[in-house]
């Protein structure tokens, strides 16, 4: 029963989410500034991960694809299972243990110390203020973040496959981008989109229920990366379904 | 700003927490230029007063009424129009923990005038020296005692000259000078800027130098009300008590 009365109460709280991100006055400043701590300081983690990833899956496709004489299409495979799956998903839940951590900590710490309470106590919005604005930086950053963890992974493969091979820069990413199309690139990068929402969503709602002190702060933290992790693997399954039913391989 | 209409009316305000009622059918008139003092033993609604007062927690029944307009049905953004008037310092500061010193002091008049940066900084310099700390201005919070803290977070409740100021235990916890010095603030606020001046403490001295009336809290009722010289004379042992007694905070 009480986990109904959470689920219905987090769906009221990502469904004002929306309705207040539309209604002005907008928030940009505060918008902007979390796009930088919750995307800009996110860019080394998802790099050096997604070099580390293509380097891995390049040597796991060039072990299969040699099996078969076809380590020609190792470019245009590492392109193809970064772009359309293992891009996306690592980055979202790279990214739901950093900023669902962060968000959960922040708004949680907040909570409990009535910093929220003084934000409406000096005439601010506090959900516009620090809930719609990070769900937007999210939004926004998720898909950018995942582009950069795309292209890092596919350097990282041509790194891998340089040093055994020693194919040129130019004839690996040829080979790689003329691999990947429209519906493979896109929809993958876009359904990040949600991955953002519902991490932000998800954190914000857990660390400005917080409760219980200090240790309800760690609580929030913690349950917002097992959450909004469960989710969007979840949600991850649902919208490549709906990938499969606009573009059918 | 004096008006007709009394600053603050609680009519018949109750309210719980889960089965524990905190506010008992409170009544109270305060008009506009007058200082009243919120005694009482700990747990017993002083808080919650001042809460439902800004808005910050609605009552279950009853109604609140700032210069005459009744705020409990009003939206979010129609109270934080009502709360621009209305100044709170909070009984651990609650100042914005990210930001400087300064830009705390500074953060109502961002979000709720049209100064230039500089007037800004400088208004914001002028309220941190008032309260003694004009040369903290770049620091964070988390290099302040907890009285300088106290101190910061009632110059924010300053920066937009408010009509009305809601302080939460002014005094507790600092050294009898500087409690003496902060009294003396909000002696001069009332005198010379007629503010009107709703303070929770259990320090007696401070009450008896803040305030023209008293009001006397338990179990959630007011049991006694009136001039510290009358409830000097109460019949209630327990206000007696409470008056007789030095209560440093």
């Amino acid at each position: 029963m009480h986990l109904l009365v959470v689920v219905g109460e987090a769906a009221r709280f990502a469904g004002r989410v929306i309705v207040e991100s539309v209604r002005p006055p907008y928030e940009f400043r505060e918008t902007l500034r979390q796009l930088f701590e919750l995307g800009c300081r996110s860019v080394p983690l998802i790099a050096a991960s997604g070099f580390a990833v293509g380097i891995v899956l390049s040597m796991h496709t060039r072990a299969s694809l040699a099996r078969f004489g076809a380590e020609a299409l190792i470019p245009a495979g590492l392109a193809i299972a970064l772009v359309r799956e293992t891009g996306p998903l690592t980055a979202g839940l790279l990214l739901s243990g950093r900023i669902g951590a962060g968000i959960g900590a922040e708004l949680g710490a907040m909570k409990v110390t009535e910093q929220i309470d003084a934000l409406e106590a000096t005439a601010v919005d506090s959900f516009r203020y620090l809930v719609v604005t990070r769900v937007i930086a999210c939004v926004i950053a998720l898909p950018l973040l995942t582009s950069l963890m795309n292209f890092t992974g596919m350097f990282g493969g041509y790194v891998a496959e340089t040093s055994i091979t020693g194919t040129p820069f130019q004839a690996y990413f040829r080979q790689a981008f003329t691999a990947i199309e429209f519906s493979d690139l896109i929809p993958a990068t876009l359904k990040t989109m949600v991955f953002g929402f519902i991490i932000a969503s998800v954190a914000s709602y857990l660390g400005i229920n917080t409760n219980s002190g200090t240790e309800g702060v760690g609580r929030a933290s913690t349950q917002s990366v097992v959450a909004s992790s469960i989710l969007l693997i979840a949600a991850n399954v649902l919208l490549v379904r709906i990938i499969f039913f606009f573009y059918p391989v | 700003m004096a008006t007709d209409r009394p600053a603050v009316e609680l009519r018949a305000v109750s309210k719980s927490f889960g089965t524990r009622k905190v506010l008992d059918d409170v009544s109270l008139t305060i008009e506009a230029g007058r200082s009243i003092c919120i005694l009482g033993r700990s747990g017993t609604g002083k808080s919650v007063s001042l809460k439902t007062i800004i808005g910050l927690i609605r009552p279950d029944t009853g109604g609140v009424l700032i210069e005459g307009e009744d705020i409990t049905g009003l939206s979010s953004r129609e109270l934080s129009r009502v709360r621009k008037r209305i100044g709170f310092l909070f009984q651990y500061a609650a100042l914005f923990d990210s930001i400087s010193v300064g830009e705390n002091v500074a953060f109502p008049l961002r979000r709720h005038s049209d100064l230039a940066n500089d007037e800004i900084r400088s208004r914001a310099s002028h309220l941190l020296t008032q309260v003694g700390l004009g040369r903290e201005y770049d620091k964070m919070p988390s290099d302040l005692s907890g009285g300088m803290k106290k101190r910061a977070g009632l110059a924010r409740a300053l920066a937009l000259q408010p009509p009305i100021l809601l302080a939460d235990e002014p005094s507790a916890g600092l050294d009898p000078v500087t409690a003496g010095e902060i009294d003396a603030l909000l002696v001069t606020l009332k005198q010379q800027s007629s503010t009107t001046l709703i303070v929770v403490t259990h320090n007696i001295p401070s009450a008896r130098t803040i305030a023209d009336e008293l009001v006397f809290l338990h179990e959630g009722r007011i049991i006694a009300q009136g001039a510290p010289a009358a409830l000097d004379r109460s019949d209630i042992p327990l206000v007696r008590q409470f008056m007789t007694s030095e209560g440093a905070g």
